[in-house]
């Protein structure tokens, strides 16, 4: 599958979907350092992976698309709830990147310059991120020979409101 | 105060970029890395080197590395609720939250205590 960039999304965006992220990830940094600073930075460095935005992206992808399909006449619900399904497994597949920027910063915070490996850090994160969702593409394009995809499995037929009014 | 005002104002600076990012990109399964960004990490580790120096930052570091495992669990268990337990998006990914702690912390215990 292409990587597109889609500029006009930000123009579809609004600005009070952002803010519940904006407050939720500056409130665990502030709580990491609170804890890191009560607890010590054992317990506090845990905080520094924690699912901070996952909860409110996977939910406002879920309402887009349901509202996407809701106006072409489909069963919006299910769909809305595949495509946040995609997205948290996408953060999946990130996580291993996490993975991989913690023992950059781990091995060498004390020998290279903070911002140095803060952008190394960056960079091996999107990396190893990028290569697992790349491989995970390839295995399921492989599956999907054999079987239909998730997706478009729950997708339903448009409902015909002409047929149901009829009805009624 | 003026500490936890500036981790605020940063912390979500960062990860209100990264979630813009994330809405830029198609497809969903490749915008959803966005939401494993170490945005949080990123914000605290550069102000906490400053605060208490690198070897401090660096036993963050450490321990974050357990927070990755949990994420991954939590993210990977989560996602098969919602597509296959067909369980509301947001009790799922709140409810997941749970089996962050609990793996994270079981880590913790196991290894680094």
């Amino acid at each position: 599958m292409k990587i597109k960039i889609d500029i006009s999304a930000l123009k579809r965006s609004k600005w009070r979907e952002f803010a519940p992220r904006f407050f939720i990830g500056g409130a665990i940094t502030a709580l990491a350092g609170l804890i890191a600073k009560r607890y010590g930075p054992e317990i506090g460095g845990l905080f520094l992976a924690f699912p901070a935005i996952v909860p409110s992206t996977a939910t406002l992808i879920k309402k887009r698309e349901q509202q996407k399909m809701e106006r072409a006449g489909y069963d919006g619900a299910e769909r809305g709830r595949a495509a946040a399904a995609v997205d948290v497994a996408g953060a999946a597949m990130g996580g291993f990147g996490l993975i991989a920027f913690s023992l950059v910063v781990w091995l060498k915070l004390p020998e290279w310059k903070t911002p140095i490996v803060l952008a190394v850090a960056t960079l091996v994160w999107f990396s190893v991120a990028f290569s697992i969702w790349q491989l995970r593409e390839v295995l399921c394009r492989r599956v999907r020979a054999h079987r239909p995809n998730v997706l478009t499995h729950t997708l339903r037929p448009p409902v015909d409101r002409k047929a149901m009014g009829n009805r009624r | 105060m003026k500490d936890i005002l500036l981790r605020i104002l940063i912390g979500g600076a960062v990860v209100s970029a990264f979630a813009m990012l994330g809405e830029l990109l198609k497809p969903k399964s490749f915008a959803g890395l966005f939401g494993a960004a170490p945005s949080v990490s990123l914000a605290t580790l550069a102000l906490t080197v400053m605060k208490e120096g690198k070897a401090y930052a660096s036993i963050e570091a450490r321990s974050m590395l357990l927070g990755s495992i949990a994420f991954i669990l939590y993210a990977a268990v989560t996602s098969r609720w919602i597509i296959r337990r067909h369980i509301q998006v947001l009790p799922a990914t709140i409810l997941g939250i749970g089996l962050w702690f609990v793996c994270a912390f079981g880590l913790w215990f196991a290894v680094l205590r």
